[in-house]
């Protein structure tokens, strides 16, 4: 009996939370008479995958996807090659200020980002960077607290047998870093770019912050755009919407086990 | 300072050699954290107490910059209506949003912990919608809310409701924020299952041999354990909540009549609208010193309420490579969908 409580609940809430999504996907197939039925339709009565080109070609999603793809590989790579250089200087020497300075570290995470924002805007502009691609990608080239405490954490569990043995035979740290904890740190990092890529990819607020030029938009940007334009149909919207979800679900699909650890981790330690 | 470190260490090679080489192990450790440390500087410190600098100036983005004191911080407190209805928004957002999404995400990942078949694909069922991007979810919410033809209404029209329109009615914008926001839950649902799943079982055993039903169980075991998750929790949905715009730009556009005008978005407008930088960093530094202390008083609470028991700790230790053991098992588990 009491099963069956838990089996219910857990139905009717999944629902809840898919029912939208599903709804975007068949919105996104229908013709344009179809839309405005009350009551509403769940299936199209013919399922018009030509809607996905057509809304495509409304814009130049084109255009939008590269800006998009060469921010978040870019931006990606910084936060690998920055956060795993400072996460091992922070997990394996002794310097003065370390843990003064790891405490700031962790601090940062708190800072809410509006704070910094205009400053930002205004240090971007000074440089001329404003409606370009740079404030997107440079800034993760150094480093986010929340990945570097990851990784710390990471490198931390492994035995430092490993990094003395490697001294002992000659190898400088930075062979150490690239030879012995690198490889190691497989699922790590693979979890530091899969957070990173997605919210990258997903990110609205810094593209409509520092881009104003539709050639420069991002894919998030673009389908904002939409809002206030006239004469589209929301089955050209929930397209969009669809097809600029399918990267973060495919994404999370393969890498969830990592997500779904990383996630749970850091609620923990934290 | 890093960069100071090396020039002196720099210096030093003229030295002799042995002394040379332990300068620049020193400089080391200095060299890996240097990307953070520059970034640090430049993109967050720099920019904190550069925002701090011109909350005290009229600073339009192009023209004349002027000292003014603190006459930013009179003008928003005396004689900005923007200002308090803002702020008042965003505090009934957040008087609904905290709770209800805590208790939204506790729930889900209690139901999560009951030991049932496909919990996995139940699990990524509640997290997909946090998957997808801020913008999209606008997007679906918008057209799920529409008042003639969205899905919404329909599913009240099946029980008989005649539903409001949501995102133009000033009594329901509101709520429908909340709902959107709660819809994105998944991250917290994480954290609380991970939280359940370290509570020992026999302490639900003693405690049933005690004699206590499932509801004092959960009163007396399940919430004493998961307060350090609780307390993350709550500090991360309350930072959240201020910082909540994207939903508000793209759903209602603060409207109507204001009634959606979260803070934040006050705090954009003011910028990026009507490029007043001074006016605009003088809310910042106002909402950050809000979000400091609410997360000063929960902390300062958290002594009376949060149980971190020395035992627990060493417990921890304990579990540590039980949890390794776990790990095969939980992959599978992740597999199976």
């Amino acid at each position: 009996m009491k099963k069956v409580t838990t089996y219910t609940l857990l139905i009717l809430c999944s629902l809840l939370f898919i029912a939208p999504l599903f709804w975007a996907v068949t919105t996104a197939l229908k013709s344009q008479q179809e839309l405005y039925l009350f009551p509403p339709k769940w299936f199209p009565s013919v399922w018009r995958f030509s809607n996905f080109a057509e809304a495509w070609s409304i814009q130049p999603f084109n255009l939008f996807m590269k800006n998009t793809l060469i921010v978040t590989l870019l931006s990606t790579l910084g936060q690998l090659v920055s956060c795993t250089l400072v996460a091992y200087g922070f997990a394996r020497f002794q310097f003065k200020g370390r843990d003064g300075l790891f405490l700031i570290v962790l601090a940062t995470m708190m800072i809410p980002w509006e704070v910094t924002m205009i400053p930002q805007y205004m240090e971007f502009n000074y440089l001329g960077w404003i409606n370009t691609l740079k404030p997107l990608i440079v800034p993760s080239w150094f480093g986010s607290a929340y990945f570097i405490f990851l990784l710390r954490q990471f490198i931390m569990t492994l035995p430092k047998e490993l990094d003395e043995a490697a001294t002992i035979d000659g190898a400088g740290r930075m062979t150490v870093l690239l030879r012995i904890i690198v490889p190691l740190m497989g699922p790590s990092l693979i979890l530091v770019a899969v957070f990173h890529m997605m919210s990258c990819w997903n990110d609205y607020l810094g593209p409509l912050i520092f881009l104003n030029d539709q050639t420069k938009y991002t894919l998030t940007l673009g389908l904002s755009q939409f809002k206030g334009m006239h004469g589209v149909d929301m089955q050209s919207i929930m397209a969009i919407t669809c097809l600029i979800s399918i990267p973060p679900l495919a994404v999370f699909f393969f890498a969830q086990r990592y997500i779904v650890g990383g996630i749970a981790t850091t609620g923990i330690k934290g | 300072m890093a960069h100071t470190d090396m020039t002196y260490s720099q210096q030093q090679t003229a030295a002799p050699k042995r002394l040379g080489i332990k300068r620049w192990g020193g400089a080391v450790p200095y060299l890996f954290i240097f990307p953070w440390i520059f970034g640090f500087l430049v993109f967050t410190l720099g920019p904190l107490l550069f925002s701090l600098i011109i909350s005290f100036f009229d600073w339009p983005i192009v023209g004349q910059v002027t000292f003014v004191g603190i006459d930013n911080y009179v003008e928003m407190f005396s004689n900005d209506p923007l200002f308090w209805k803002s702020l008042f928004v965003t505090l009934k957002f957040a008087a609904l949003f905290v709770p209800l999404n805590i208790i939204v995400a506790l729930g889900l990942a209690m139901l999560l912990n009951q030991n049932v078949k496909g919990s996995a694909f139940f699990r990524t069922a509640f997290y997909l919608p946090s998957v997808i991007s801020g913008v999209a979810l606008a997007m679906i919410w918008s057209w799920v809310y529409s008042g003639d033809y969205g899905i919404l209404n329909y599913f009240l029209s099946l029980v008989g409701i005649e539903g409001p329109d949501w995102l133009n009615d000033t009594k329901w914008s509101l709520v429908a924020m909340v709902i959107a926001s709660l819809w994105g839950q998944g991250s917290m649902m994480l954290i609380f299952l991970a939280g359940l799943k370290g509570i020992p079982k026999d302490l639900y055993e003693s405690a049933s041999m005690d004699g206590a039903g499932k509801i004092r169980q959960f009163f007396n075991v399940t919430i004493p354990m998961i307060t350090p998750t609780l307390l993350f929790n709550l500090i991360t949905s309350i930072i959240a909540a201020f910082q909540q715009l994207t939903l508000a730009l793209l759903l209602t556009g603060g409207g109507p009549l204001k009634s959606t005008y979260f803070y934040a978005m006050y705090m954009y407008e003011n910028a990026f609208k009507y490029f007043k930088m001074g006016y605009s960093a003088a809310n910042a530094w106002f909402m950050f010193l809000i979000v400091l202390t609410l997360t000063f008083l929960v902390f300062k609470s958290s002594e009376a309420w949060v149980f971190y028991e020395g035992e627990m700790k060493t417990k921890k230790e304990k579990a540590k490579p039980k949890r390794a053991k776990r790990g095969p098992q939980a992959s599978r588990e992740g597999s199976s969908i």
